[in-house]
């Protein structure tokens, strides 16, 4: 093992299994006699609701249960608020059933549990509930007029949070600007859309008295805590699995699901396993979305282009419930000033209810919906100020030498103030220049308008706040029977590669294969202290603990290893699975190491018997451990980040628009990216592909559309457009590697980054092909043919 | 997103099928399910049985009988897009059925079950009305040929009588000399169409057969642009105007793929293509 794991393109450990259909995801958990679960839903999106009468569809052969809000005990509660904020009063979430008041189409309302889900949707149809239909505003600008209906009485015009921050000195600054720029753009709603929906099983054992529940969830840990919060069990009592999870980006962590709690209190109040697992419609209706924001960006600039203040107030669609606080407006509003040195901003949003399914956030959080703001913002500005888009840019990215860059007074989702942290801004986008060969492309633009073809330059930078704390753990072993590794930490996957990238960090250390070590995560009964995965977090959170921890575990086997060779510590090497005397063929496996460590052996294994070749592995008298020295080879570790560590990119593509169509053909699409270190540049490279490829998604195609009566009208893959592989373009991706200074393995997220630019280098490409027609600009996304076509009608 | 109970018959002739269908007010017919079951998931639709052809005798295959393309019942759409036979008959079918769905869906959805779900913006519907086509319905009453002039009558709504099983569509050859194209737009690959054309180009006639789907509330003839190309030399004006004439064919309300202006401007697009291409095809 001469070479180093961390950094190459080591194929991902999990793909042989998922690829042979071996995956075990929530509904391959084999229960015998489970119990199925559907749910009656809210067809209004405000209702009061009179009476429910579940007599015929308790009647129903085959029905076990039908839970109302009156029927489910302690959960009939709102679900908590998981991160306060002062600006919001009386912050309102949901309850598991509802209880008086539907506030969304989809809204849980009963609760069916039959033989299976054919006979519980059967018998939900049964249910009859007695409605009030009540009037409503979707439209978000609208929502907040005094005239607006009221999702919930507490809270006039709708207003859920209200809130401000400034950097600097906006007011001095503006005054002393010589022009200004002003843009209103809009980024709509669209939902994650994950290939396995969410999923929820549960079993009660009562001789043991232990919950065991699987949950297609992000948040293991924070799972077990609620549950046990809630119904009253000691938390070594519940055991919640995270198995193989098809994709979450967000909507897998919400804390909870109506279903996360209901389908365990029914395991336990039926005595038989229950499942729940979600369908597509369902998905559409009753998981969380997010993006809806309009913004209006005033960009205060000196005639050079230096841009000298910000300010920005948007409006933020929070859906009718708002669970996770002001999270996405707060992460929107601190990435307003993107990569730029504008050092005065003033920044304020609005949260808005609306009777539609609450919004959580959703890879990107809130970035995509600010960097389409400045971006779209600064293209504009450069025109008024006849600069080419690269040139205003270059006079005012952050230059490297400026770093760290403290952005005192926004205040980041970790509650502490932007930092950002360290980049080659200039450098990336000068690759981008270099790469799409900018300096022609005028010229080639030309030569094809000649031929009737019409094509554009999109580009936009980019910078994302990832690695939150609050920490993470690494608990490492390494085996005394076959000397693999085992790695625990508290995060789940979602099919990101952390088994494949937490084995490169730590077979560097250990000297072993990456193969030979084994990561499980995603189970409380394995590691239960921890956060979950989300935030672009893993790699710098988890990924530093259990560097950490395989530091202590190395210095362990490094000792024991000189105590059997007899050698002097710093004569001892790991690699190839073993401990080897420097430039002697005098070796010791390590999982004779981890044998002759346990004071307790097998005598009937191999590793037991090449151990007794060798000295004990550790020199004291006395008792077979010595005071404070523990069996095995084997840590624990935690790493908490002192704030977010900033990575950032620009990605830039050439489209040709049709303007008989109104079609957008994406030709080349190039994305530069720093993430810092790279643990596996091809697992980078598929993050970011697939953050592009989601990009795409609402750049061009993905829009919830509600009718005026709050109907999700297109909750199926017919009519929200997923783009397929035929709509996503090639992508040529060029990495920096700037590290981050602010952890030891100097790595910055890289989970969410691929999707936040991609709106607005589409509308900036678009805007360019379409400049000869007097078209306009374009200030909404998704960007579709119907747009292109109006603004050339109008022209 | 599971289906009511319903009752399942698997006929194995023609005569049991249609007594089936007939003997429940209820029954719906199922070939290769590729809308009937999703809808029945949805439950959208909630047939109390259905009555499923695909082992019924006689059902099956493809002939090419006096200047028709004969598709029985249970053909799958990816038989009638590969068959060599049918692709020299009347090319213009090939180049269509690219368009429809995905190869997963064609190797599974029936050409027949297509044209009798007849979705306004579906491709099959359109080009048996490009063609000139008709269907051929049995029910208790005996057989009989419809025009799919006549067929189609709204979306999702044909002159089928709820008992009669469809069992031919008939696609007639391409006139000798004539050319041909098939023009369409989707937001998405394999999504139904926004606006799509089908053009036959017969010089010889003097004759040019267009027709529409995505535009209204049925496939519909561009009778109008019809009339402009017919006995006239195919212009670049002429072509131009025909395309324009076009635009009068789409009723369709705006909707959340597109607006209502959008696919006027569309179709007017697609028609002026569709003529180019199917004009220097032909002989």
């Amino acid at each position: 093992m001469s070479t180093r794991a961390f950094g190459a393109r080591v194929q991902r450990n999990i793909d042989p299994q998922l690829l042979r259909g071996e995956g075990s995801f929530v509904d391959d958990i084999p229960l015998a006699g489970a119990l199925h679960v559907a749910f009656v839903r809210s067809p209004f999106a405000r209702a009061r609701i009179n009476a429910i009468d579940i007599s015929a569809a308790a009647a129903h052969p085959g029905v076990a249960a039908v839970y109302t809000c009156d029927t489910i005990g302690e959960l009939d509660r709102e679900m908590p608020l998981l991160i306060p904020h002062p600006s919001m009063k009386d912050a309102r979430t949901q309850r598991p059933l509802a209880r008086g008041d539907a506030y969304y189409v989809g809204q849980t309302v009963a609760m069916v549990v039959a033989v299976d889900r054919y006979t519980a949707e059967d018998a939900a149809a049964l249910v009859d509930v007695d409605y009030d239909p009540l009037d409503v505003e979707i439209e978000l600008e609208k929502a907040i007029l005094d005239e607006a209906p009221l999702v919930h009485e507490t809270h006039p015009n709708n207003v859920a949070a209200h809130f401000v921050q400034v950097s600097g000195h906006p007011d001095k600054a503006i005054a002393g600007a010589e022009h200004v720029t002003r843009v209103k753009v809009r980024v709509d709603r669209s939902t994650a859309a994950p290939m396995e929906c969410r999923a929820v099983a549960a079993t009660f054992d009562r001789v043991t008295g232990e919950l065991t529940v699987w949950d297609g969830t992000q948040a293991p840990i924070s799972v077990r805590g609620g549950l046990a919060s809630i119904l009253k069990l000691d938390e070594d009592k519940v055991r919640v699995i995270a198995p193989h999870v098809g994709g979450g980006f967000g909507q897998k962590v919400l804390l909870f699901y109506p279903d996360e709690l209901l389908v365990p209190y029914a395991a336990m109040q039926l005595g038989r396993p229950v499942k729940y697992i979600e369908d597509r419609r369902e998905n559409f209706v009753g998981s969380s979305q997010e993006r809806t924001q309009i913004h209006t960006i005033e960009l205060y600039a000196k005639k050079t282009g230096e841009v000298v203040a910000l300010r920005d107030s948007f409006l933020h669609d929070t859906g009718a419930f708002i669970p996770y606080g002001i999270a996405i407006a707060q992460v929107a509003s601190t990435s307003i000033a993107g990569p730029y040195r504008i050092p005065n901003i003033w920044v304020e949003f609005t949260a808005v209810y609306t009777p539609t399914v609450p919004i959580t956030p959703y890879r990107g959080c809130g970035r995509p919906q600010a960097c389409f703001a400045i971006e779209r913002a600064m293209d504009q500005l450069a025109d008024e100020l006849g600069l080419d888009r690269f040139e205003i840019r270059r006079r005012n990215l952050i230059a490297d030498a400026e770093f760290p860059v403290l952005r005192d007074g926004l205040l980041f989702a970790d509650g502490l103030a932007v930092s950002l942290d360290s980049g080659q801004y200039g450098k990336a986008l000068e690759m981008l220049a270099e790469r799409l060969d900018v300096d022609n492309f005028a010229a080639e633009q030309e030569k094809a308008r000649r031929e009737g073809k019409h094509l554009g330059l999109g580009m936009a930078f980019y910078v994302e706040g990832t690695g939150l704390g609050p920490y993470e753990g690494g608990h490492i072993k390494i085996h005394p029977i076959t000397g693999k590794v085992y790695v625990n930490t508290g995060l789940t996957s979602q099919g990101q590669g952390h088994d494949t990238v937490f084995a490169q960090i730590v077979a560097d250390q250990l000297g072993v294969k990456v193969e030979d070590v084994i990561l499980v995560e995603g189970d409380t009964k394995a590691f239960d202290w921890g956060v979950a995965t989300f935030a672009s977090r893993a790699a710098v959170v988890s990924g530093n603990a259990i560097h950490k921890s395989a530091l202590i575990v190395r210095q362990k086997t490094l000792t024991a290893a000189a105590n059997m060779l007899e050698a002097d510590i710093g004569d001892i090497e790991l690699r190839d699975g073993a401990a080897w005397v420097k430039g002697t063929d005098r070796a010791v496996p390590l999982a004779a190491i981890a044998t002759a460590t346990n004071p307790l052996r097998y005598a009937f294994n191999e590793a037991a018997k090449a151990a007794t070749q060798f000295a004990p592995a550790s020199r004291h008298d006395g008792p077979a451990l010595a005071e404070g020295q523990h069996p095995g080879l084997e840590a624990t570790d935690y790493y908490s980040p002192a704030c977010a560590t900033w990575a950032y990119g620009v990605h830039g593509a050439i489209l040709e628009v049709d303007p008989e169509l109104c079609s957008v053909k994406v030709k080349r699409y190039v994305c530069i990216h720093d993430c810092g270190n790279m643990i596996n540049p091809m697992i980078v490279e598929g993050q970011v592909m697939g953050g592009i490829a989601q990009g795409i998604g609402g750049a061009m195609y993905e829009r919830i559309e509600f009718d005026s009566d709050g109907n999700l009208v297109n909750a199926n893959f017919v009519d929200f457009l997923v783009p397929y592989a035929t709509e996503v373009p090639q992508v040529e991706i060029l990495h920096l590697e700037t590290p981050s200074p602010l952890n030891p393995l100097g790595v910055k997220g890289v989970g969410e980054a691929g999707c936040i630019p991609v709106g607005a280098v589409i509308a900036s490409g678009v805007e360019d092909a379409l400049r000869p027609f007097g078209a306009g600009r374009f200030h909404q996304v998704p960007l579709t043919p119907s747009m292109i076509h109006a603004a050339l009608a109008a022209a | 997103m599971k289906p009511p109970l319903f009752e399942y018959c698997a006929p194995r002739t023609l005569k049991d099928a249609v007594a089936m269908l007939a003997g429940d007010p209820g029954a719906m017919v199922l070939a290769g399910g590729q809308s009937l079951i999703p809808a029945m998931n949805m439950r959208l639709a909630s047939p109390a049985r259905l009555v499923d052809i695909q082992h019924v005798d006689g059902l099956k295959g493809i002939s090419i009988e006096n200047g028709r393309i004969v598709v029985r019942a249970m053909t799958r759409h990816r038989e009638l897009e590969l068959d060599e036979a049918v692709f020299r008959a009347n090319p213009l079918i090939r180049e269509a059925m690219a368009h429809v769905a995905h190869v997963p869906i064609r190797n599974r959805g029936t050409v027949v079950g297509s044209i009798c779900h007849a979705d306004a913006a579906a491709e099959m519907p359109m080009v048996l009305l490009a063609t000139g086509g008709s269907v051929v319905p049995e029910g208790p009453r005996g057989r009989r040929e419809v025009a799919a002039q006549e067929f189609f009558q709204f979306h999702m709504t044909t002159t089928r009588e709820p008992d009669e099983i469809v069992v031919e569509a008939h696609f007639p050859v391409l006139p000798e000399g004539a050319g041909w194209a098939f023009e369409e737009f989707t937001r998405r690959h394999g999504d139904y169409a926004i606006a799509a054309v089908a053009a036959i180009v017969e010089p010889s006639a003097g004759r040019v057969s267009l027709a529409a789907c995505g535009v209204a509330s049925r496939p519909v003839r561009l009778e109008a642009s019809e009339q402009i190309l017919a006995g006239a030399e195919l212009t670049p004006e002429r072509i131009k105007a025909a395309a324009e004439a076009a635009t009068d064919a789409v009723s369709a309300p705006d909707d959340m793929h597109a607006t209502n202006a959008y696919r006027r401007h569309l179709l007017s697009a697609l028609v002026r293509r569709a003529v180019v291409k199917a004009a220097s095809r032909a002989k």
